[in-house]
């Protein structure tokens, strides 16, 4: 790979719905900004499981996994990503979490290894800033 | 008198695209024949309302979604809103019953109870309802690819408390093309879906006849991103492609015309919100008259569910909520709902506590009973700017329902993504309005509260038990039915799904046997395969 060609490529993002949760409009939000920040975007459709995220992960070899939820089951769905990229050897993975999360489960989603968690209303410009500065292109 | 000039004003724009003057006079409004256009209260073409004397027959129904957990809790839940003066039931499932996932199946995992009740069998059914009087409440089932199944589970439990299907009122959701639209629970392609949805249609029209086989949401659709002009028109799409399926199979209009229900959207600008029910309640009589030749003037009457309006309350300072609510609630009785349930202050972020249920309820009711808004019909006709903007959202409604025709109606434009694709990128502005602060909201990007406990909220404490206790609930179930009639009720449905028969009696033969809601999903699933979402982000 040349030095161009390395400069040219793009941040690469999986923008996730895991279980059964059909509230999308988040995610999709999500999926317009990063595009006109200049990302390339997958956007898994809904009802995905944790097994399946991980493989368009690892398929389409993506820098970031975000996952969107809004059913309440936040805790237990990204426990249980977090444990499957680490028996694929997917840690160098950024995972960001947002959705109707609780201020008071923040620190346990850090926990299991989440790198970034952004609630319900959080600043979109924030959250690219966020991919960009530790995703180096 | 005021120095301002016009042109020092700021800009007002309605999120449907219309203008608004700093005032509006006789001129606005002297094209308007009000014989023709606005007419009376209960008569074509039903603008200010689809009942002669609307509220001061009969307040509004209130209907505040409701369920968790498991039947037994959900029972508790609705006998308590019943004593507190709550006048119809609005049932919530949770996310596998609503996608047709028994308790014990893997992608339940963390699920069961969560969002609404469990339902597995007609077991659980039976609990939710015992003692609750079906032949004198109306029930509001919230549950669409899989609403034959809770249908036909709903008729076997009313045939045990005694009351016959003549006598049941109440609605199944049912309204297949807006999951594909917003709140994602389709299961099937579309074809076979809406085969269902006629099927329910076919059936209810001959032994059902006070039930609503199904309730054509805009709210959902706005809630997702759509403009109110949009929400309207895009639910009259909706509902004219069901309208033009069941027809094909020999059914008259006026069969079941007077059955099809709405669920409309409240947040938002006041006047825009009035003027959109005014224009669509016109709109619709003219559609289902003029376009579909009906004769009986039931079945042209916009009959709805009004209010909810979650898209507008926020997760910051959520007592606002609670005031948010009430305007909703008279924007609601401004409009001549039939129906009306409110978003609790709480349910940003988690199932209602039993004090945001009750708060919820008494807006409804201080409204009915203390400031006057049933004393009198559509009180705002007549009104220079209500008469003008109602006119500019019939434009607008129409404008939207061309576009989609365009696209080769509803299906069409479903199954391409095209409305996905228009909706979720006008959230996308919407929320960068949000952030920019161009669209102000109270607490959120105007004055906003510096105060850590102004973000701080009671959460509905999730149980883990009561998944485990309804997989053994299900389990018990299993073991104490016949099994071979099961088999045999399962297979006959699926034959009958593989032709064009009706699969209502073959869902209630399955139902009554306690075929489980899983077992009679999956036998759909083998005949008719799955949905594929189509991914569509070009803009």
């Amino acid at each position: 790979m040349n030095a161009n060609e390395h400069l040219s490529k793009k941040v690469k993002v999986l923008i996730a719905k895991p279980g059964l949760d059909g509230h999308d409009r988040g995610a999709k939000v999500i999926v317009h900004t990063l595009k006109d920040a200049g990302m390339e975007v997958i956007y898994s459709g809904l009802h995905n499981t944790i097994d399946e995220i991980v493989d368009t992960a690892l398929k389409e070899n993506v820098d970031v996994i975000g996952m969107s939820i809004y059913s309440g089951a936040h805790l237990s769905l990204s426990q249980k990503l977090m444990a499957l990229l680490k028996e694929k050897g997917l840690t160098d993975k950024l995972v960001l979490v947002g959705g109707n999360i609780p201020q008071q489960d923040i620190e346990a989603l850090k926990d299991y290894g989440v790198n970034g968690v952004f609630p319900t209303g959080a600043n979109l410009n924030e959250i690219v800033t966020f991919i960009n500065e530790r995703i180096k292109k | 008198m005021s120095n301002s000039k016009p042109e020092e004003l700021k800009e007002v724009i309605l999120e449907s695209g219309i203008k608004v003057k700093p005032v509006y006079g006789p001129e606005d409004i002297k094209n308007i024949d009000f014989e023709k256009e606005v007419g009376q209260p209960g008569e074509y073409p039903f603008t200010r309302g689809i009942h002669p004397q609307m509220y001061r027959k009969r307040p509004w129904t209130m209907r505040q979604y409701s369920g968790f957990a498991g039947a037994k809790e959900t029972n508790q839940r609705f006998k308590w809103l019943l004593e507190q003066g709550q006048t119809a039931l609005n049932v919530a499932f949770d996310l596998p019953t609503q996608l047709g996932l028994d308790s014990d199946d893997p992608r339940a995992e963390g699920e069961v109870g969560r969002v609404g009740m469990a339902i597995d069998s007609l077991k659980d059914l039976e609990d939710a309802f015992e003692d609750i009087p079906i032949d004198k409440i109306s029930t509001s089932l919230t549950i669409n690819p899989v609403a034959s199944v809770m249908l036909a589970m709903y008729l076997v439990v009313a045939e045990k408390h005694g009351v016959p299907w003549e006598q049941i009122r109440g609605t199944t959701q049912n309204d297949i093309l807006k999951e594909y639209v917003g709140r994602g629970t389709w299961i099937f392609p579309v074809e076979p879906s809406i085969r269902l949805i006629a099927d329910m249609v076919e059936f209810c029209s001959k032994n059902v006849p006070k039930f609503n086989p199904f309730s054509v949401c805009g709210y959902h659709i706005r809630e997702s991103g759509a403009t109110p002009a949009q929400e309207m028109a895009y639910a009259f799409e909706i509902a004219i492609s069901y309208i033009e399926h069941i027809l094909k199979r020999g059914l008259k209009i006026d069969d079941f015309a007077g059955r099809i229900a709405f669920n409309f959207d409240i947040h938002g600008n006041l006047w825009e919100q009035v003027a959109k029910f005014r224009a669509g309640r016109r709109l619709w009589a003219k559609i289902i008259k003029e376009r579909f030749g009906a004769k009986n003037p039931r079945s042209m009457t916009l009959r709805m569910i009004a209010g909810g309006g979650g898209g507008g309350l926020t997760i910051e300072e959520p007592e606002n909520n609670i005031v948010r609510g009430a305007y909703y609630a008279l924007i609601s009785a401004l409009s001549g709902t039939q129906t009306m349930a409110l978003c609790s202050y709480d349910e940003a972020y988690t199932i209602p506590s039993k004090k945001a249920a009750k708060i919820s309820l008494r807006t409804m009711q201080i409204l009915a009973d203390e400031m006057g808004l049933c004393d009198t019909v559509d009180p705002l006709a007549g009104s220079y700017y209500i008469e003008w903007l109602t006119n500019e959202m019939e434009k607008k409604i129409v404008e939207w329902m061309e576009k989609v025709e365009e696209k080769g109606g509803m299906i069409k434009a479903v199954e391409s993504g095209y409305i996905q694709e228009d909706v979720s990128y006008q959230a996308y502005l919407y929320e960068k309005g949000i952030q920019s602060g161009e669209i102000i909201k109270i607490g959120v990007n105007k004055y906003v509260s510096k105060e850590e406990e102004d973000r701080q909220v009671e959460f509905h404490p999730f149980n883990l038990d009561a998944a485990e206790n309804q997989k053994k609930r299900l389990k018990e179930v299993k073991a104490s039915r016949d099994q071979k009639s099961v088999s045999q009720a399962l297979a006959e449905l699926k034959q009958a799904a593989q032709t064009n028969e009706n699969v209502m009696p073959y869902i209630l033969k399955a139902v009554k046997c306690y075929a489980t809601l899983g077992e009679i999903t999956d036998i759909f699933k083998q005949v008719f395969g799955e949905f594929k979402e189509p991914a569509a982000f070009h803009k």
